[in-house]
């Protein structure tokens, strides 16, 4: 448990940034034991299914979500998918709980998880990166003398043990979003929600991400990720959400969905076109 | 011209002399106003913080007052202390009219909603970038208190400077309150309002020369250990 974590694939460096099928996505899947994080081992079945039942949003008189019905269940890759301001945001952002729906609820089938978000523009205290991961650590009242040693590891994990001193915000864009997925990762959670977290990232920073996204599912947390890029969904996805002007349209298996999708609207969104 | 007219030369002298006079007088002065700030801010940055993140009816209504009473006139704070703390007060009971302890009081109530007020803001402006990833992290609004009051803190430390600015430079309180008496309530201000009215417009001039750099000499302090601790953490 002591080792590092980083596999190689964590590196940013290694490989063409560009390259469709990330070397990340095939070999054999590690034992849990040793993907899991520190805290407590996952059962990785036991991911309480998200059922968002007739679910709307009202801001000020305007419908921003029509009425939505979606149900998330086991340890999948969902991405939600849709031109801007289709809802995808708000819809990851009712059902992590930072809003209230105006009508409609939001169940956890069983016992709410544990769950983390990360945003598309990292928010990082004005401290150290090591002190935003024990401060991460100190709010899930984790004992005092544990939380420096768990956050080294997760520095080590996500390559950024050689910036533990240095100011969190003063990271490149690209550290700055691996340093949230470490405190991410710290949490612990069993439901990860990832709001565009690559949108304003270069290629090899986005292959970081992308990595730890991985990483994230292997350890057995269900990722529920919002992207409007159409090769990232391709690569990562096991369930497509596809969003438009205010509504879920469509809700398939990846490859069904970028294979034959049903509405004209993701037709067009899938063959890149613009879709208004 | 004289040198006795030239203020600078009074100041140079009032310093290199070391005068026991106004050396008590500087003290009391410094004593005063930081007490008065650290008090205001102890109460204020809290409530300012409370303010900015709890909205309740009437919230609008206390931003407005506090705002307004930045611009609260010395003397009306002045003449209210001395109203409660007269003999014939609610307060008078324990003596502390005309003594450095009213001063304070009459000052914590100029500097609170200058501390209050723009802690408000600050906290505010820092929220807004930090309330989603605070709350996702399950936070709630007192536990996110302390975390936005230490984010803030370069900021806080400037509005905590506009405070003492405030504190150091007003006459009107510490005068009705502490009445200028010579060794007792005497401090910076108050002199140079007495020998100004005597026509000692070179000393006066000089003290004031003293204050002002007494108050760089703060600011600069304050300046330099925000500023090496913000290259430190960003």
């Amino acid at each position: 448990m002591s080792t590092p974590l980083g596999s190689p694939a964590m590196s940013p460096t290694s490989e063409s940034p560009t390259s469709e099928s990330p070397a990340a996505e095939s070999p054999a899947v590690e034992p849990s034991s040793t993907m899991a994080s520190p805290i407590m081992p996952i059962a990785t079945s036991s991911v309480p299914t998200l059922c968002i039942d007739q679910v709307s949003f009202e801001h000020r008189g305007n419908r921003l979500l029509a009425p939505t019905t979606l149900s998330l269940s086991g340890c999948q890759r969902t991405l939600i998918m849709g031109p801007n301001g289709a809802g995808k945001s708000l819809l990851m952002r009712l059902a992590h709980g930072l809003l209230r729906p105006s009508s409609g609820q939001v169940v956890w089938e069983g016992q709410t998880p544990v769950q983390a978000m990360v945003f598309q523009r990292p928010v990082l205290l004005r401290r150290s990166a090591l002190d935003n991961l024990t401060y991460a650590l100190a709010v899930r009242q984790v004992p005092r003398h544990q939380r420096k040693a768990l956050a080294l590891q997760a520095l080590e994990k996500f390559g950024l043990a050689a910036l533990a001193k240095r100011p969190a915000r003063v990271l490149s864009g690209g550290e700055q979003q691996r340093l949230t997925l470490a405190r991410a990762w710290l949490l612990n959670p069993q439901v990860l929600f990832l709001d565009e977290p690559t949108s304003a990232l270069d290629p090899a920073a986005i292959k970081a991400v992308e990595d730890a996204v991985l990483e994230f599912h292997r350890s057995g947390t269900r990722i529920v990720m919002t992207t409007h890029d159409l090769h990232q969904a391709r690569r990562l996805a096991d369930n497509v959400v596809f969003m438009h002007n205010g509504a879920l349209l469509e809700h398939s298996p990846a490859e069904a969905f970028f294979s034959s999708p049903t509405s004209s609207e993701a037709a067009a969104f899938v063959r890149g076109e613009l879709v208004w | 011209m004289s040198p006795g007219d030239n203020p600078f030369y009074t100041a140079l002298t009032l310093i290199l002399s070391m005068d026991q006079g106004l050396f008590a007088i500087v003290i009391l002065s410094l004593k005063v106003s930081l007490f008065a700030v650290l008090i205001a801010s102890i109460l204020a940055l809290p409530l300012g913080a409370a303010l900015a993140l709890w909205h309740f009816p009437g919230r609008n209504a206390l931003i407005v007052l506090l705002n307004a009473l930045m611009g609260l006139p010395p003397v009306v704070a002045g003449l209210c202390v001395y109203l409660l703390l007269s003999r014939a007060g609610p307060l008078g009971q324990f003596g502390l009219l005309f003594t450095p302890t009213a001063m304070v009081i009459a000052q914590v109530i100029l500097v609170f909603p200058i501390i209050a007020a723009l802690t408000r803001q600050q906290v505010e402006a820092l929220h807004s970038e930090y309330a989603e990833q605070l709350r996702s992290l399950g936070l709630n609004q007192l536990r996110m208190m302390p975390t936005l009051l230490w984010d803030a803190r370069f900021s806080l430390l400037t509005v905590i400077l506009a405070g003492f600015g405030r504190a150091s430079a007003e006459v009107g309180a510490v005068m009705i309150v502490g009445g200028n008496i010579d060794g007792v309530t005497r401090v910076m201000t108050t002199s140079i309002v007495l020998e100004t009215s005597k026509g000692n417009l070179a000393l006066a001039l000089g003290l004031g020369i003293v204050l002002l750099t007494l108050v760089t000499l703060i600011n600069a302090l304050a300046h330099l250990v925000s500023e090496t601790s913000k290259r430190r953490l960003g």
